[in-house]
C-alpha cells in the first residue's frame, strides 16, 4: 500500500505525548552553566560606560573584544553585530554576555550601563534609511488609470506579529575536541542549522571545527529562522571563553521583547476599473517597518511585493515597495513572509472595489480571478496548476455564501470572504543559488534521510519518509530519519518558504530513484548484506523553464503557488463590538497532500495564527520595545477565541512537485485577516487595519 | 519536602519557595513538564494536584507538602490518550502536549465538545488551531467511556 496520500503513523514516535523528546531546555552536559544576555535599555546612542555592580568570581563575561572574527550575524548583509561595541540602534539590544553555574547568581548579577541618548526614530513613514526597494512594473498603469471609469484609493495597516511559539528560545554550546582542533558543538531549538553555521563561522573565523545539532523544537513559524544564530552564537563565545558547556534559554518576556515579529506594513492601493467590475490598473506601494538591521528584510519586501496585487490578472500594475530602518528590535520572518500584509491590503481593496461598483464582491473576485495562461504582476504566465476560480466556486457553494449572507441582513451577524495565493519555494533564481542537497544511506534495515531539514511540528520527518518509502518501493517503515546535525546530514537548504515537502522531497524523490537502480531489484536489507553500505546524494534542479531577472523583478517568481479561499462567519457584539468568530470554512488547494492528517494540521493551525492576526494580537511599542511583552496582555486565541474550522483540501497536482506536492505551510495564514475584516465591513464598520480589536472597530465609521 | 509524585513517595530538599516546575523537572528529572511562561497563561507545566490541573509555574513547592502529584511521566508511556495525541496530529510541536493531555486527563466521562474547550482554555498551543486536540481528546473519552460500559455490563 502506498504511503503517500495516506495518515500513517509518525516518524515523531509517542515521545511528544510522554514527555520523554527532548527540547533544549530539558538537555544538561556535565559541568555545564547558565548563560545570561545583558541589553540595552535605550533604543538609540552610544555605551558610555560598563560597571559590574557584583562580585565578578566564578562569572564568564564576554563583551564584544573576546570576538575572534567578525562580530556580524552573516546574513543577507552583515551589519547586525553580535554584541554592541558602541552604537546601539535599539531596545533589548544584546552588549554583553555572562555565565555562571549558579542561575539565581547570574539572575541577580547587576550591571550599569550609563548611555549617551540619541533621539531614535520609531515611525517607517519618517525614515529615509531605506534597506531594500523594488518596483514591479507591467504594461501602463499610469494611462490605465487616467481612462479607468472609476479609481478606488485606500490605506491598510498591519501591525507586528508576536510568534509565540510555546517553546521560548534556547541554546546550549558545547566546546568539543575534533581531531585535536577546540570545536564547539551548539544544540538548539532551530529552524535552519546551516544558516547558525554560516553566522558563526563569520563569528569566529574558519577556525574552530563548529557543528550544530538540531534538538526536539517547540514550534517556529520562522521564529526560529534567523534568530537563533545570534543565540548559538553568544552561546559558543561563553562556552569557547568558559572552557564549559553554557546553555542560554529565554524566558517569555526576553524572547518577546529581544527577538523578531512580523513586519508592521502600511500598504496604499490605486485600482482602476470598468463599470462592469474590470480590474485594470493596479497602483500598489508597500512600506514594511525592518527594524534597527536589515536581517530578513528585502525578502520579506520580496515575497510581499510580488503578492501584492492578489489572485487577479490585470494587464497594467506598478508595485513599488521599500523596507525602511527605525529604532526597533528588527523584524523578520514570520509564516506567510510579506505576503499575509499585502494580501489583507489587496483583498479588502477588492471588497471595496466592490461596494463602490455596487457589483457582489464575489462577481468582482470571478471576473478577475487569475486563470491558467493569465500572467501575474511580475510577467509569469501561470500553468494548469491555477486554481483561483477553483477554490473560490468551492467555497462560495460549500458555505451557501450569497443566501446566508444575505439572511444575516440586520443582524449582527456576517459573512466575509478572503481569495488568496502563495508562491511556494524560494523566490526567482532564490532555488538554483540555494544548490540545495539530500541524502539518502543505505543502512543494515532499509534506508536513512539526511538533511538538514528540520522537523518543527509540521511533520518533515513524515512526509519525506513517506515519498522515500514510496519513491524507492520500501515499506514506510523501512526508512528512517536522522537527527539534523551539520556534520552528518546534507545541507538541504533552510526549513522555510514553504518548500521543506515540496523542494527538498523533490531531491529526496530522486535521490530514491538513482538508489532504487543501483539497487537493482534487491532490498536495502539484501544489498547491505551482499555489497555493503552506500549513500546517494542529490543537489536540487528547479525546473528549467523559470526564468526570472532579478534587476528588472519580471520573471517567473515561484515554480508554482497554493491556493485558497476563506469564508469566515462572525458575530460582534453591539456593545463591546467584541468579534466572535462562529465559523471559518478554509478551502485550499496545494498540489496533493503527502498526508492529509497532518497537511489538514498545517491549515487549521496556520489559520488560527491568522485570526489572531486579524483580531487579537496587538504589539504595543513603548519608546522601542514591546510594552505588553508577556502572554497575560499578548493574547493568542485559546479554545475559547477559536470558531468551528471546516476544513476543504482540493487537488491540483505540481508536475514538479514529489508526488504533485506544492508547498502548503505558510498559504493559510493568508486568508483569515481579510475574510474576517471583510464580514466586519458587510456589518458597516469601514475596517482598514489589523489587528481589528474593539477599540478599532469602535472607532471606525460606517462603510454605507 | 514530601510529597506523592507519580504514586511514589519522594522527599526532595528544595527552598519551600521554589516552583514546583523547577523541583520537578531539576531535583526530580522529570523534564516532561515544559516551561512556556512562567506565568500560568499557557499551561505548558500543567500537572495534577490531588487530581486538580494546576499550572506548576505558579506553584511553591511547599504548596504540595503531602499531596498527590502526577506529571505526565506518570503516565507512563502506553497511554490511549498519549497514542491519540500523535495519531490524530493533536501534537505538532509537541511543546504544549504534556500540559495539554494533564489537563485533559481531568476531564468527566462523556464530556460535550464544549466541556473539552473549556477544561483546555488554560492550555495554549499555536500548531494545531486545537481542532486536532478536540478530535484526540473526544475519541479517547469515547473509547474509555465505551471501556466503562462494557465491564458494568459483565
Amino acid at each position: 500500500m502506498p504511503a503517500v496520500g495516506t495518515s500513517v503513523a509518525r516518524k515523531d514516535g509517542i515521545g511528544k505525548a510522554t514527555g520523554s523528546a527532548l527540547y533544549a531546555d530539558d538537555i544538561t552536559f556535565p559541568g555545564m552553566i547558565h548563560g545570561r544576555t545583558i541589553r540595552s535599555t535605550i533604543p538609540r546612542g552610544r555605551v558610555k560606560s560598563i560597571r559590574f555592580d557584583f562580585d565578578t568570581d566564578g562569572f564568564t563575561i564576554v563583551d564584544w573584544h573576546d570576538i575572534v572574527g567578525r562580530n556580524s550575524v552573516d546574513l543577507i548583509e552583515k551589519d547586525q553585530p553580535f554584541l554592541v561595541e558602541s552604537e546601539v540602534r535599539h531596545m533589548a539590544e544584546p552588549i554583553l554576555l555572562l555565565a555562571h553555574e549558579d542561575r539565581e547568581r547570574l539572575n541577580a548579577a547587576h550591571v550599569e550601563i550609563e548611555y549617551e541618548e540619541e533621539t531614535p526614530l520609531f515611525d517607517p513613514e519618517q525614515s529615509t534609511v531605506v534597506f531594500k526597494k523594488i518596483d514591479i512594473m507591467k504594461g501602463n498603469p499610469a494611462g490605465a488609470l487616467a481612462s479607468a471609469d472609476l479609481v478606488v484609493e485606500g490605506t491598510y495597516r498591519t501591525g507586528h506579529q508576536e510568534h509565540v511559539y510555546i517553546e521560548p528560545n534556547g541554546v546550549i554550546a558545547v566546546p568539543e575536541d575534533v581531531d585535536g582542533k577546540k570545536g564547539v558543538a551548539i544544540f538548539g531549538s532551530v529552524q535552519c542549522p546551516f544558516y547558525v553555521i554560516k553566522a558563526l563561522r563569520c563569528l569566529f573565523g574558519a577556525h574552530p571545527p563548529i557543528r550544530v545539532i538540531q534538538t526536539e523544537t517547540g514550534g517556529g513559524f520562522g521564529g526560529k529562522e534567523e534568530y537563533p544564530s545570534m543565540i548559538a552564537g553568544h552561546a559558543a563565545m561563553l562556552a569557547l571563553k568558559s572552557g564549559r558547556p553554557v546553555k542560554i534559554i529565554y524566558d517569555r518576556a526576553e524572547d518577546m521583547i529581544a527577538t523578531t515579529k512580523r513586519h508592521p506594513a502600511i500598504v496604499r492601493h490605486r485600482t482602476g476599473v470598468t463599470r462592469d467590475g474590470h480590474i485594470v490598473a493596479m497602483d500598489i506601494d508597500v512600506l514594511m517597518d525592518g527594524g534597527a538591521y536589515v536581517t530578513l528584510s528585502p525578502v520579506v519586501l520580496s515575497r510581499g511585493c510580488i503578492h501584492a496585487a492578489g489572485p487577479y490578472r490585470c494587464d497594467n500594475v506598478n508595485i513599488r515597495g521599500r523596507t525602511v530602518f527605525t529604532n526597533t528590535p528588527p523584524n523578520g520572518a514570520f509564516r506567510g513572509f510579506g505576503a499575509p500584509q499585502t494580501e489583507f491590503a489587496v483583498e479588502v481593496q477588492m471588497e471595496r472595489i466592490a461596494e463602490a461598483l455596487g457589483i457582489d464582491s464575489v462577481e468582482v473576485r470571478r471576473i478577475n480571478a487569475l486563470r491558467p495562461g493569465d500572467t501575474t504582476a511580475t510577467g509569469q504566465k501561470l500553468r494548469e496548476d491555477t486554481s483561483a476560480l477553483m477554490v473560490l466556486d468551492e467555497a462560495v457553494r460549500r458555505t451557501d455564501f450569497l443566501r446566508k449572507r444575505e439572511g444575516y441582513r440586520g443582524t449582527n451577524r456576517a459573512l466575509g470572504l478572503s481569495l488568496f495565493y502563495h508562491g511556494a519555494g524560494f523566490t526567482g533564481s532564490g532555488e538554483l543559488s540555494l544548490k540545495s542537497k539530500a541524502r539518502l544511506d543505505l543502512t543494515p534495515t532499509g534506508v536513512r534521510i539526511a538533511t538538514g531539514s528540520t522537523e518543527i511540528g509540521q511533520g518533515t520527518r513524515t512526509t519525506h519518509a513517506q515519498i522515500v518509502s514510496d519513491s524507492l518501493g520500501i515499506p514506510y517503515e523501512d526508512v528512517e530519519v536522522a537527527q539534523p546535525d551539520t556534520a552528518r546530514v546534507a545541507d538541504s537548504g533552510p526549513t522555510v518558504a514553504s518548500r521543506t515537502c515540496m523542494v527538498v522531497g523533490k531531491i529526496l524523490e530522486e535521490c530514491a530513484h538513482e538508489m532504487k537502480e543501483r539497487l537493482n531489484g534487491l532490498s536495502p536489507a539484501e544489498y547491505h548484506t551482499r555489497h555493503g553500505a552506500f549513500s546517494v546524494e542529490r543537489m536540487y534542479a528547479p525546473p528549467d523553464w523559470i526564468k526570472w531577472d532579478d534587476a528588472t523583478y519580471r520573471g517567473d517568481a515561484y515554480a508554482t503557488y497554493g491556493w485558497g479561499c476563506d469564508v469566515a462567519e462572525i458575530e460582534v457584539d453591539p456593545d463591546t463590538f467584541e468579534v466572535r468568530p462562529l465559523k471559518l470554512t478554509a478551502v485550499q488547494e496545494f498540489g496533493r497532500p503527502i498526508h492529509p492528517a497532518l497537511a489538514q494540521g498545517q491549515i487549521e493551525g496556520g489559520t488560527a495564527q491568522g485570526l489572531g492576526y486579524a483580531l487579537l494580537e496587538r504589539v504595543v511599542m513603548r519608546n522601542g520595545a514591546m510594552a505588553n511583552a508577556q502572554l497575560t496582555n499578548y493574547t493568542i486565541p485559546t479554545t475559547l477565541d477559536m470558531p468551528e474550522l471546516d476544513v476543504v483540501m482540493l487537488e491540483n497536482p505540481y508536475p514538479g512537485g514529489p508526488f504533485g506536492a506544492k508547498g502548503l505551510g505558510e498559504l493559510p495564514m493568508d486568508g483569515p485577516a481579510p475574510a474576517v475584516v471583510n464580514a466586519l465591513r458587510w456589518l458597516g464598520f469601514d475596517v482598514r487595519e489589523i489587528p481589528a480589536t474593539p477599540e478599532l472597530i469602535a472607532g471606525c465609521t460606517a462603510t454605507a | 519536602m514530601k510529597f506523592v509524585l507519580n504514586g511514589a513517595s519522594t522527599d526532595v530538599m528544595a527552598h519551600p519557595m521554589s516552583r514546583l516546575l523547577d523541583v520537578l523537572r531539576e531535583e526530580c528529572g522529570l523534564t516532561g513538564t515544559k516551561e512556556g511562561c512562567g506565568e500560568g497563561e499557557c499551561g505548558a507545566c500543567t500537572v495534577l494536584v490531588n487530581g486538580e490541573p494546576v499550572c506548576s509555574c505558579l506553584i511553591p513547592v511547599a504548596q504540595v507538602e503531602s499531596a498527590d502529584v502526577v506529571t505526565i511521566e506518570g503516565l507512563g508511556d502506553d497511554h490511549p490518550l498519549q497514542h491519540l495525541f500523535m495519531n490524530e496530529i493533536g501534537a505538532q510541536c509537541g511543546i504544549c502536549t504534556p500540559g495539554m493531555i494533564m489537563a485533559a486527563i481531568a476531564l468527566g466521562p462523556s464530556p460535550t465538545l464544549d466541556d473539552v474547550k473549556i477544561a483546555l482554555a488554560g492550555n495554549l498551543c499555536r500548531c494545531t488551531g486545537y481542532s486536532a486536540i478536540y478530535r484526540a481528546v473526544l475519541k479517547w473519552r469515547e473509547m474509555s467511556d465505551v471501556n466503562v460500559s462494557a465491564s458494568a455490563t459483565r
